[in-house]
């Protein structure tokens, strides 16, 4: 990176928060391993992230010391397994700036949070006396965008299909910017629900929130971001950015899978009907009607993943304790690194932002007259770990008129060296395919 | 595992310079799949001439692996019975399922033992069945359709 001098005065890099790489990655287990005889060099972090031992201990230390079933016991490992999920419950509303825990709804999975808001839309439209502000009719709209994952795709499409709202999505521009020149048409009296990523798994596009959540306030829209790409890699506090829903992830912020978070401004968690139904979730029960509890029990229907909800609140220690404002500045220099020296490589297509503003260390590529299958299984040999295909984005891929990408992810374990050994990696690619 | 056992020569060859390819008439059956996985698609078609696999025209995008199995496709199977093609069909599946542990035959499979390799990969094993299986299908339909004419 260029260094450019910053007058006095004004905040310089060295303000910025920094941490040991090398520290961070003795933190992590699996980065020691080989893959093909050569160092692994994962670079997939916006597919799954690796989980620091801190993680991986704190969910043994739950399955051999404390496991019991939670809100339901008296016993005391009952106890302890319940103040251990709640406990988590706790951390990660603390983590994203949410005003109480209660705001908190413990889910499987980014998809399922998103899917859970859906079909409380479902349930209210089909109820004649369901909440205003969730019943859609035909003529009714939602607006999602371009880049977003199939996740924030296909359930919007399911409930426009069951009733008859419209689905309308913003454009992304040819720099990989979300295309607010239509905002004030797109958004209008008829939407409903605005719902888009903070940040594009396949792009690293930063997407801007105020504009639209403005015009959404001014029209009566709800505000739901997926925040599957941007809880793990920047600072995100649910009040600044002003949604109504944040739905994201915890096996990509080094927690495990199998649970994910949904959260959703008080009022709206009372008014939006349960999802899934079951015990736990209810106030209580006869055999023709029962009443539910309240959020966010009322949307945990059934025993819920607690030794993940364990793992989860480890993992928001483990990113606080290096802090999320230091992470997102060394994937800041991390993307410029490997902006510019992937422009190094001839022919290859970027797609996504030129410079490392308004991003993130998420970069996918195109090598031409080289598949990235090809790429991917080329740069496996060499250790170097990508993803390829169409990301669970097929539309953005249509968008830039490719059948597939290949992507480099980064996380805050991510070195210099790895960026360097993928663009040596291409360089094979690229004489294997000559 | 060594990435040369995936990229033989022979694929590597027929994925530069394929054999065949295009889309032609006439045609008694055609097939179009995908992998939705990748975003891999292939369409097949064969045309009959009696029993005999006249032509087997073909078109598609995708990995090195997948467009160099059609291309062995149409090499190895043009000019072939319906029988004798599918029993070719079934060598081939089974290849790709032996996660390397079967032994090809070069004189059931010609250049389609350089496959042998891709079995060892499961992640690619679906790029290289994708034509197969649309020329399974495409020839399916063929067959139906040509049956149903000489029932008329």
């Amino acid at each position: 990176m260029t260094a450019t001098a910053i007058p006095r005065g004004m905040p310089q890099y060295d303000d910025v928060p920094r941490y040991d790489v090398e520290r961070v990655r003795a933190d992590f287990p699996i980065l020691a391993r080989e893959v093909n005889g050569h160092r692994m060099v994962y670079l997939d972090s916006g597919n799954t992230s690796q989980k620091p031992r801190v993680v991986i201990d704190a969910m043994r230390e739950h399955l051999e010391r404390h496991n019991g079933n939670v809100s339901r016991s008296v016993h005391t490992v009952g106890t302890e397994a319940t103040e251990a999920y709640e406990g988590a419950r706790v951390k990660v509303a603390a983590f994203i700036g949410a005003p109480t825990p209660d705001e908190v709804v413990f889910v499987k999975n980014a998809t399922e949070a998103i899917n859970l808001v859906a079909y409380g839309f479902l349930s209210s439209s089909l109820d004649v006396a369901g909440d205003p502000r969730f019943r859609l009719r035909p003529g009714d709209e939602i607006v999602i965008s371009e880049m977003e994952h199939h996740s924030n795709i296909v359930p919007w499409q399911l409930l426009c299909e069951r009733t008859g709202a419209r689905l309308r999505w913003f454009r992304v521009t040819d720099a990989g910017r979300l295309d607010l020149s239509d905002l004030d048409t797109l958004i209008n009296e008829r939407t409903r629900l605005v719902s888009y990523a903070l940040v594009s798994n396949v792009l690293g596009t930063v997407n801007p929130t105020s504009a639209v959540t403005k015009r959404a306030r001014e029209v009566g829209a709800l505000v739901l971001f997926d925040g599957s790409q941007a809880v793990p890699q920047l600072p995100v506090d649910v009040t600044d950015i002003d949604a109504d829903f944040l739905a994201f992830t915890g096996h990509k912020m080094c927690g495990p899978t199998g649970i994910g978070v949904l959260w959703g401004r008080s009022e709206l968690l009372a008014a939006l009907p349960p999802f899934l139904g079951g015990g736990s979730m209810i106030e209580t029960v006869t055999l023709e009607r029962s009443t539910f509890a309240p959020a966010p029990a009322k949307f945990e229907a059934g025993t819920p993943p607690i030794t993940e909800a364990v793992g989860l609140g480890a993992a928001v220690d483990y990113l606080s304790g290096v802090g999320m404002r230091a992470i997102q500045w060394h994937e800041k220099e991390l993307a410029a690194y490997a902006l510019d020296a992937l422009a190094t490589v001839p022919g290859l297509r970027l797609f996504g932002p030129r410079t490392a503003v308004g991003r993130v260390g998420t970069l996918s590529f195109d090598l031409p007259g080289i598949h990235p299958h090809d790429v991917g299984q080329v740069l496996d040999s060499l250790g170097v770990q990508v993803r390829v295909g169409h990301h669970c984005a097929r539309p953005l891929c249509v968008r830039y008129e490719v059948p597939a990408m290949t992507r480099a992810s980064f996380y805050l374990y991510t070195t210099f060296a790895e960026v360097d050994a993928l663009v040596d990696g291409l360089a094979r690619v690229r004489k294997v395919f000559a | 595992m060594q990435i040369d056992q995936l990229y033989q020569e022979i694929i590597l060859d027929h994925y530069k310079h394929p054999h065949g390819r295009g889309l032609r008439e006439p045609f008694a059956g055609e097939a179009h799949h995908v992998n939705p996985t990748c975003g891999d698609e292939v369409t097949v078609r064969v045309a009959l001439d009696g029993d005999e696999l006249s032509d087997i025209s073909y078109d598609g995008q995708g990995c090195s692996i997948s467009q160099a199995s059609a291309s062995v496709l149409h090499e190895l199977l043009r000019g072939r019975s319906t029988s004798d093609a599918l029993a070719a069909h079934e060598a081939f599946v089974e290849l790709m399922g032996g996660r390397g542990q079967v032994e090809p035959d070069e004189a059931v499979l010609g250049d389609g033992v350089a496959f042998a390799g891709v079995a060892r990969y499961p992640a690619r094993v679906k790029c290289a069945l994708l034509p197969w299986m649309a020329f399974k299908d495409a020839t399916a339909r063929a067959v139906d359709a040509s049956s149903e004419e000489v029932a008329r």
